[in-house]
């Protein structure tokens, strides 16, 4: 058995573990109980599983959790409450963005990484920036208008 | 004085406590036998119970989809949940404020009608009464039969409902709450992982065990009954390791290896069919009229749901619990207690969110899978999560479709006749009737099951759905072929045949007003004498500054096309603009839609542009492959559309709240969004494609053929 520290949301965390290939998908959910990044395909295309790695958007239901010892990982369970919601949050309640709302803690992980390295992104530039995430009920333009009032929200505009 | 006829779903569970309650002070829960699929039904219902009972809608909880105390309202399917659960919610609670009143007025010894509700509590001639709902509610028994007695209020009088509400399930889903049941954990909880059958009729041939124990890199056990077999450990990861590996480990004989000729509707003719004709026989002689004579299709489509199925069950004390996101709770119940030979009331079944499903997909063989390993497990909750490849593979698909279109054609060059012929396999693959659950087919001892029928016109019809032109044509009928073995496991998804039914006949509409020279909107309006086809189709024209006689074939396309869902639901109009190359780049959308009340306008508007964009990734993208078995099996081998790759969409709702009666909207514009696109691609091109999907080597296949 191995034991794997990282930090997750600002916070030590340390688990141990016998397969040190578990993904940190897995290790999030059944080992920290953080059940807001979600299992979409274990194949690291639909974007489900999105989370921040030092910073960088990036798909965890394949990457070992070996491969981020020491690294910080940001999920969607670090971005805001319904008291102190993150700008991206509000936005996607003002706009009603999402349906089923299954893809939703991917793409405001990607959202935020987006934002942070370009703060006025244009529409075409956010729907790029979304293209690893699927949405399959089809709430894409709401999602897009969503992200673009939360970056203006984020610049103070 | 006859009683009043109730709306269905209440006439099936009159008991107005299966419905209403007042649990505690300022407290309302209104159960309805609607599930939540991300359509934000819960929301609009609360809307609607807030207004009949005249309380705020914050003080109504909304339960659902619970097999114990709750009304069975079968499947949350079909754009049914606001125009018929809708209004049976509103008439229980219409129902129940009147038996309030009656009760308050005689502790007042007063007339009813000097009495009103404000917030749940009662006023006499606009002065408070000192007495609410809950003062009143020991007193009162809901254990009675709905009277539908109690008039509904008037639409100008409705103040939730027309109004746009915030969707309750939205903020957990926003905040990374456990919403979904694949978030569920029960104490003591083991996964699995199911060893899928690659067929019916497939048995076990040798099982490796000692491979795929070695692949799980964790403790694992097998559960085998018949040719069921799954694969159970406490380590998730353990587990899902193992039913990976164990496509490579297990094998089957008897298995079918379907061909990529079988994946192309065309395949579907000189099948064996079941064939009915639905209207008066299709005349021999022309009468010196015109022929028109067109052959449309669609392939096999995938739901392609987001999250693989999940599903959980428990087996304790002879009683089996189960959590599901399927559609149905009751209609499961049923289809489990005949598979594992129980009683119908030693199950309960509870609907717990997934992702989106659109129709039929794994959800209910994934609560299947649950059951089996929990019934050989006594005690210990199971908790089951497809594999994706799982979910694309042995998810039931939508049937490939192909629709030949014959009109003949007036010397106004209108048409007078109208045939559809249709060959397709069957829509109404769901638990029940003649279709297993999918662990069901691989389970020893199973009863046989009887023969499968299509979803009955009455019902909106199957393949059938929206056949029918709505147009003032003097003689329509449709010839009907049922395909009675299709080479994949075939179901319902979002509006059945519609979406292939209305590519081709707004396609054939597009083609006759191409021959007669005629604008497709003037065409259309000049066939069609439904006031409210009219308003959609002249209000969308408007929408999208419609130009008639615009050039063709310059490489930029504007089509048209219009639907009414199943011929009684919402009316929707839908103009497309693209531009085609090689492939096709869809530059603006825009829709109109009558569905009459609308109870939640944006949660309306969500939808129909959710079923636009889903239409049009059907169109551009989709078809299940198949090739030595189902070859379409992740994102990479069925492609959606993407955020990129979707245009702005503009959606116009008509006349919201001039009706008292809702239509259905939820899968009102994949039809006409389907043969809009159809429409606008042959006006860019100058060419007509007629077999979905739209993809770049069809539309290379037609230029080089031009």
């Amino acid at each position: 058995m191995a034991t794997f520290q990282f930090s997750v949301n600002g916070r030590p965390a340390s688990v141990a573990l016998d397969n040190e290939d578990t993904p940190l998908l897995d290790v999030l959910r059944n080992e920290l109980g953080l059940m807001g990044t979600r299992f979409g395909c274990g194949l690291e295309q639909c974007g489900c599983c999105m989370v921040l790695i030092d910073g960088a958007p990036e798909k965890c239901c394949a990457k070992p959790v070996s491969s981020i010892a020491g690294k910080n990982v940001t999920t969607i369970e670090g971005l805001g409450t319904p008291d102190a919601p993150h700008p991206l949050q509000q936005a996607f309640l003002d706009e009603q963005a999402g349906q089923c709302g299954y893809c939703l803690s991917g793409i405001l992980i990607a959202a935020k990484a987006l934002l942070a390295a370009n703060p006025s992104p244009t529409r075409a530039e956010i729907a790029l920036a979304l293209d690893g995430n699927i949405c399959r009920c089809g709430s894409h333009n709401r999602i897009l208008r969503a992200v673009e009032k939360a970056a203006a929200v984020m610049r103070g505009a | 004085m006859n009683a009043p006829s109730l709306p269905g779903p209440l006439n099936d569970n009159p008991r107005l406590d299966l419905w209403v309650s007042f649990p505690a002070p300022g407290k309302v829960v209104v159960n309805t036998g609607r599930v939540e699929l991300g359509q934000g039904v819960l929301t609009a219902m609360a809307q609607i119970a807030a207004d009949e009972l005249d309380v705020a809608v914050a003080r109504v909880t909304v339960r659902s989809g619970v097999t114990d105390g709750m009304p069975n309202e079968g499947y949350t399917a079909g754009s049914q949940s606001i125009q018929f659960g809708g209004l049976a919610m509103g008439q229980a609670c219409a129902d129940v404020r009147a038996l309030f009143i009656a009760r308050a007025a005689k502790i007042l010894a007063c007339a009813t009608d000097e009495l009103g509700v404000r917030d749940g509590a009662i006023f006499r001639n606009g002065a408070a009464t000192g007495q609410d709902y809950w003062t009143l509610a020991p007193a009162i028994d809901l254990s009675v039969n709905a009277s539908g007695l109690a008039r509904r209020k008037a639409s100008a009088d409705l103040r939730f409902v027309g109004q746009s509400s915030a969707r309750t399930d939205l903020p957990g889903k926003l905040f990374g709450d456990g919403v979904f049941i694949h978030d569920m954990k029960l104490a003591g909880m083991k996964h699995a992982r199911v060893v899928r059958q690659p067929n019916k009729g497939a048995a076990i041939g040798t099982i490796d065990e000692a491979s795929i124990r070695r692949a799980a890199k964790g403790a694992i056990e097998f559960v085998r009954s018949g040719d069921f077999l799954a694969i159970v450990g406490n380590n998730e990861t353990a587990v899902e390791l193992a039913g990976a590996a164990s496509v490579n480990h297990v094998s089957w004989t008897h298995v079918e290896t379907p061909t990529p000729l079988q994946q192309e509707a065309n395949w579907l003719l000189q099948r064996p069919v079941v064939d009915r004709l639905l209207g008066p026989p299709e005349p021999s002689d022309a009468q010196g009229r015109q022929r028109f004579e067109a052959t449309y299709s669609r392939g096999y489509l995938a739901h392609a749901s987001i999250s693989p199925s999940c599903g959980l069950a428990q087996y304790k004390d002879d009683h089996l619990t189960v959590w599901t996101h399927c559609q149905g709770v009751f209609p499961l119940r049923g289809a489990l207690a005949r598979m594992l030979k129980l009683k119908p009331d030693a199950i309960t079944v509870h609907h717990v969110q997934g992702s989106g499903c659109y129709g039929h997909n794994g959800a209910d063989d994934a609560a299947a899978d649950a059951a089996v390993v929990a019934m050989q497990m006594p005690g210990t909750p199971i908790r089951i999560r497809w594999r994706r490849e799982e979910e694309f593979i042995y998810e039931p698909k939508s049937p490939a479709m192909l629709v030949k279109v014959r009109a003949l054609v007036d010397s106004a060059g209108k048409p007078a006749d109208w045939t559809a012929e249709i060959w397709s396999g069957n829509h109404n693959g769901r638990p029940g009737g003649g279709n297993a659950l999918l662990a069901g087919y691989a389970l020893p001892d199973q009863e046989p099951l009887p023969q499968a029928n299509e979803v009955p016109e009455a019902a909106g019809g199957g393949a059938t759905r929206n056949a029918d032109p709505l147009y003032d044509i003097a003689s329509k009928r449709i010839i009907h072929h049922m395909v009675t073995e299709t080479p994949v496991r075939v179901s319902a998804l979002r509006g059945l045949g519609a979406m292939p039914n209305v590519f081709a006949l707004e396609c054939a509409i597009d083609e006759l007003a191409e021959r007669a020279a005629i604008d497709p909107v003037a065409y259309r309006l000049s066939i069609t004498t439904d006031m409210r086809a009219r308003a959609v189709i002249e209000k969308v024209a408007a929408m999208a500054n419609w130009q008639a006689n615009a050039p063709r074939g310059n490489g930029a396309g504007r089509g048209i096309a219009f639907a009414r869902y199943k011929n009684r639901a919402a009316y929707s109009a839908v103009v497309v603009d693209l531009e085609v190359d090689e492939e096709i780049r869809l530059r603006h959308i825009w829709c109109a839609t009558d569905g009459g009340l609308i109870v939640n306008p944006d949660g309306a508007i969500n939808q129909l542009e959710g079923g636009v964009i889903q239409s049009a990734s059907w169109v551009l993208k989709e078809q299940v492959r198949l090739d030595n078995g189902t070859a379409s099996f992740d994102w990479d081998s069925y492609p959606v559309l993407k955020f990129s790759e979707v245009p702005p969409i503009d959606v116009a709702l008509i006349n919201p709240t001039s009706s008292d009666m809702p239509l259905g909207v939820g899968e009102a514009t994949a039809g006409p969004t389907a043969a809009a696109i159809g429409n606008a691609v042959s006006h860019a091109l100058g060419i007509r494609l007629r077999d979905l999907p739209l993809t770049r080597e069809r539309i290379m296949a037609a230029l080089l053929k031009d």
